[in-house]
């Protein structure tokens, strides 16, 4: 999902920094008011930035016969939102971009938008509409993390088709772009659902009442989870 | 067994089979990245990079895998660190509480 440095024109990653920076404050906003009220979420606030670190430096090989690499974003975007995520997300672009010459300056803006905030953004949603309809923290968790790497490679090729449509139509060049992307990361996805899951599982056994003060899980839960290690 | 141990037995067989299967179905593909498919269908239109990083770029594939490598290392030793804490510290609490 990483556009790189310059391939996007300038216009466009106006646009894109324009819509991520709101998300961006706000995160920062929340951060603080999270820390504030509480320190303990520091640590999982670091393990959640951690794992997109890990994740999204891990290219995996996929079916189409080329790699992709998972966004890491759902633990952070189950647990703390969207805004939290953004900050989180944008932190490892701005690394990538630097160092790693993956991704860039002029499209951090875009990048951003698709890896730290609206892929996030849809996963949450869903997270929060699985949680009520009762279903595990487990299985939430992991369909989250793979709604989150969905979206963002869908925003990525919604990005290009905008910047780059093919004959002037957007349609065909969003089909394009997509059919790289999309087939790619359906494993990929999964994958990082399953870690996600497995992660959220075994933070409920080592330090449930994190999760309880921001009001992801309630006791009867966390009991039935820890019962099935013992 | 446990159930919990279990779920990850199942988890890392899953992942593996995902992984394994791709390499094994994918012939004599190049396995190149799917950034890297989008940029060449950008720049097959004739569109030029309008702007290059004005720091660096990893001098060679190796300098650039090293850096992936350190991304993941700095990833994985801080949700280590933090996860053998939280575990040590909930240990202590079933020690108190037998």
């Amino acid at each position: 999902m990483h556009i790189m440095e310059g391939y996007l024109p300038m216009e466009w990653c106006i646009v894109w920094f324009v819509l991520s920076i709101p998300f961006i404050i706000v995160g920062l906003w929340q951060m603080k008011k999270l820390i504030d009220k509480d320190q303990k979420v520091l640590p999982l606030m670091a393990v959640c930035g951690a794992f997109v670190f890990v994740l999204s430096a891990l290219k995996i090989p996929s079916v189409t016969g080329s790699c992709s690499h998972p966004t890491g974003t759902g633990l952070s975007a189950s647990f703390f939102g969207p805004f939290v995520t953004a900050v989180l997300g944008t932190i490892v672009l701005i690394f990538q971009a630097l160092l790693l010459a993956h991704g860039g300056l002029t499209t951090l803006g875009a990048n951003a938008f698709s890896m730290a905030i609206f892929g996030p953004l849809v996963a949450w949603g869903v997270f929060v509409a699985l949680r009520k309809a009762g279903l595990g923290l487990g299985l939430c968790v992991g369909v989250t993390a793979a709604v989150a790497n969905l979206v963002t490679y869908t925003v990525t090729s919604f990005q290009l088709a905008l910047a780059f449509p093919i004959d002037g139509s957007i349609v065909a060049a969003f089909t394009a772009f997509g059919t790289i992307f999309a087939v790619t990361q359906i494993p990929l996805a999964i994958i990082e659902g399953i870690i996600c899951a497995l992660v959220a599982k075994f933070i409920v056994r080592v330090k449930p009442e994190i999760l309880k003060s921001l009001g992801i899980i309630e006791d009867a839960e966390i009991a039935k989870i820890q019962g099935e290690a013992a | 067994m446990k159930r919990s141990t279990i779920e990850i037995i199942v988890g890392i067989l899953i992942i593996l089979g995902l992984v394994v299967f791709a390499l094994a179905t994918g012939g004599d593909s190049e396995w190149g990245g799917a950034d890297g498919g989008a940029e060449d269908m950008i720049s097959e239109t004739g569109y030029e990079p309008w702007f290059e990083s004005p720091l660096w770029a990893p001098p060679s594939g190796e300098v650039e895998s090293l850096l992936f490598a350190l991304q993941a290392a700095i990833g994985t030793g801080v949700a280590c660190l933090i996860f053998g804490y939280w575990l040590g510290q909930s240990k202590r609490k079933d020690e108190k509480e037998a």
